[in-house]
């Protein structure tokens, strides 16, 4: 036990000492938290719209008045009113503008004349976000447009009832789960596989080889360290990014305790996966050169930054067996929706299992000799 | 002298003396893949004797002393340290050992006493016993001073004892040192000489140590085995290695002008063993007797009217010993050594 507790003490020691490691594997997740949270989050806003009105009748006018209103309230985009259709169209093309309204001879007359009216829009397609947004916007305004002005007693449509079960979700508290799992990830790749393998080049292990210590001690001991490192980090960025995305509920003892068990499990389930990765290298340049793969095929498949749903079925297989998706299942339960234990009892489950699992094929390959 | 390798008359590794052994090596093979790096090694190693591994950079040194440390499997043959063999009993082997690797790697985020605190905690020392052997250490390797500075304020001479004394921490019964000086300026390496010869006097240690430095394994071993690619060449103690070498002294003279009899003249004077020419009117002679030999060469010169530019007459060193057993200079190999990359793994 004394022996096992001097490697986890040695670790312990470093890592307070120095804290690099705390701050580099807090660091890309807090700023890919601030940027993407920031940037993905908001809507359209000040886009530019050309408009080619040809008609200059009465109901063009309504159109008009309907632009306008748009650009004084929710403001996703303003109008510049253009002669030309051509003109306007290699202005989409040439990025000058970012749609074009053609609204064309004969429009007022054929809303009169209930002949089919129609409203050009021209988008530029290769930016989908702009364009699906400048899209759904107008559709708003044609359904707005089409409106009858005295409605019947009757309402004939059928609409749609949409009840949010929590408020509205900003994309920045979204992304926190995946933040959160990404810094213990770091934390376990840095501390747990790059820092092994340096300290295994630079002949540290050596020094624990030639001492009595059993195999079974010194795993346990690394990989107790390098737990307790990924917990802290974890601990740090669920306080600090909660804090920064305005989420109460780390005020919540119940939650709290959640949020540890959840903490914890990750910790044990990245720290063994990455110590079976890694138990039988030798060369520091290998964790360096897997860190990038590693994390674009474990934190991406997870439904951090997009829902699994999305994905083909290949990805999902990936998704199904990645530790990153039930860390950040089980975070978004309790950070955004408060869902108590049974909410993320499959994810502690998931997690503990894989953590432990993967630490008893790796234990047999750890070699006790140089 | 001759330059092939060839076996030396004190190849017996075992020490005929009543003094029990401390290290027993029979025989021992280490193969990695179709490379044999260690070849049929056998030696024995007193209680208490201080035993020099000396030869180049591969020769299989480090190989040796990994296999006794219990670090890397043994493929053939038998090595026993401590009474215990370090192919079944790993862990007593273990408790009796301290071992200090060729590189430096106490942490150099940890204070000096930390440093050996986890190591005590590995080697199981108990707390109450742990405080005193830490300032027993320190004291011995001259530490005591710096026992709260963090390790990365050492200079290396000092990290190099901070070494010595963790791989002492837990009170040894052997001890192993792997180059122990190495990197070290010529102050630092007296320094860490002095320190080991104090501590053998003081704790009646073993110690194994592997060096490439001739003068080093001179000062400090009371044997060597001198070994080269994963065979053990020569052993003996400094001096009767020395005596090995045909011709136990060096005559280097230098006549006014150069004459082709000078070679034939030299060679026929008494006790002398070999002469080699190294440039125009200059002779290196090997004798058994330095002193006679110039009396009787400045006698020759002095009959034939002719006159010395120089003359120097030097002992047989452990250079000359490496060069006799080996075939080559022991300084070459280290130049190779630092100027030639080791080729990348899987590289032709």
């Amino acid at each position: 036990m004394n022996r096992f507790l001097a490697i986890v003490e040695r670790e312990m020691r470093k890592f307070f000492r120095s804290p690099v490691l705390m701050i580099m594997s807090m660091m890309l997740p807090l700023v890919q938290l601030v940027i993407l949270g920031n940037a993905f989050g908001g809507k359209i806003r000040g886009a530019k719209v050309a408009v080619v009105d040809y008609d200059r009748g009465p109901q063009a006018v309504k159109v008009h008045e309907a632009f306008d209103s748009i650009a004084v309230n929710i403001a996703t985009f303003t109008t510049v009113p253009y002669d030309d259709e051509n003109t306007a169209r290699e202005d989409v093309r040439t990025g000058r503008v970012d749609a074009a309204v053609i609204i064309p001879a004969q429009y007022s007359r054929r809303v009169y004349a209930q002949d089919a009216p129609r409203i050009g829009l021209v988008v530029d397609n290769s930016d989908q976000f702009l364009s699906a947004s400048l899209e759904g916007e107008m559709q708003s305004l044609v359904a707005a447009l089409n409106q009858p002005v005295i409605e019947d007693r009757v309402v004939k449509n059928i609409a749609l009832e949409i009840v949010e079960l929590y408020p509205y979700v900003e994309y920045m508290k979204y992304l926190l789960s995946g933040s959160v799992a990404l810094a213990m990830y770091i934390s376990v790749m840095i501390g747990g596989g790059m820092l092994y393998i340096d300290d295994k080049a630079r002949g540290v292990h050596e020094g624990y080889l030639v001492t009595p210590i059993s195999k079974l001690e010194l795993v346990m001991g690394l990989n107790a360290a390098g737990a307790i490192k990924a917990v802290l980090s974890g601990i740090s960025l669920t306080v600090i990014g909660s804090l920064m995305a305005g989420l109460g509920v780390i005020f919540h003892p119940a939650a709290l305790l959640q949020l540890f068990l959840l903490i914890l499990g990750t910790s044990i389930a990245f720290n063994g996966m990455m110590f079976l990765m890694m138990v039988r290298v030798d060369d520091p340049l290998v964790p360096r050169a897997m860190f990038g793969v590693l994390n674009t095929l474990l934190f991406f498949p997870s439904g951090a930054i997009y829902p699994i749903s999305a994905f083909p079925k290949w990805l999902r297989a990936i998704a199904v067996v990645d530790p990153f998706t039930y860390a950040i299942h089980g975070f978004k339960a309790v950070l955004l929706k408060d869902g108590g234990f049974p909410a993320i009892q499959h994810d502690l489950i998931f997690l503990f299992v894989f953590g432990i699992g993967t630490l008893l094929v790796a234990t047999p390959l750890f070699k006790r000799t140089l | 002298m001759s330059t092939a390798a060839q076996p030396g008359p004190a190849i017996n590794g075992n020490r005929n003396n009543a003094a029990p052994a401390a290290i027993v090596v029979e025989n021992i093979v280490k193969r990695y893949g179709d490379f044999e790096a260690v070849k049929g090694v056998s030696f024995s190693v007193a209680d208490g004797e201080i035993f020099g591994l000396l030869g180049p950079n591969g020769a299989g040194k480090s190989t040796l002393i990994r296999m006794m440390t219990t670090l890397i499997p043994v493929t053939g043959g038998k090595a026993i340290v401590g009474g215990h063999d370090v192919t079944k009993d790993h862990d007593e082997v273990r408790r009796m050992i301290g071992v200090i690797p060729q590189a430096l790697t106490s942490d150099q985020d940890l204070t000096v006493e930390e440093n050996l605190s986890i190591y005590a905690k590995l080697y199981g020392v108990p707390r109450a016993q742990r405080e005193i052997n830490i300032a027993r250490v320190l004291e011995a390797v001259d530490l005591s001073k710096w026992r709260t500075a963090q390790t990365k304020t050492l200079s290396g001479g000092m990290r190099r004892r901070l070494e010595i004394a963790r791989g002492l921490v837990h009170d040894p019964r052997i001890f192993f040192l792997d180059e122990p000086t190495t990197g070290l300026d010529p102050v630092s390496r007296i320094a860490v000489w002095e320190m080991l010869n104090n501590l053998k006097k003081e704790h009646n240690l073993t110690m194994l140590i592997t060096t490439h430095y001739m003068e080093e394994a001179d000062r400090l071993c009371d044997r060597i085995a001198i070994v080269d690619h994963g065979k053990l060449v020569a052993l003996g103690t400094p001096v009767e290695l020395k005596q090995s070498v045909p011709g136990s002294n060096v005559v280097e003279v230098q006549f006014d002008r150069e004459d082709p009899e000078w070679q034939s003249r030299l060679e026929a004077l008494p006790n002398v063993t070999e002469v080699q020419s190294q440039s125009a009117g200059v002779y290196r002679v090997l004798t058994s007797n330095g002193s006679q030999t110039t009396t009787q060469l400045v006698e020759m010169a002095n009959s034939l009217g002719e006159s010395l530019t120089s003359l120097s007459v030097q002992n047989t060193s452990l250079d000359d010993v490496f060069v006799h057993y080996t075939g080559r200079q022991l300084r070459d190999e280290q130049v190779k050594a630092v100027f030639q990359m080791p080729p990348r793994p899987g590289a032709n």
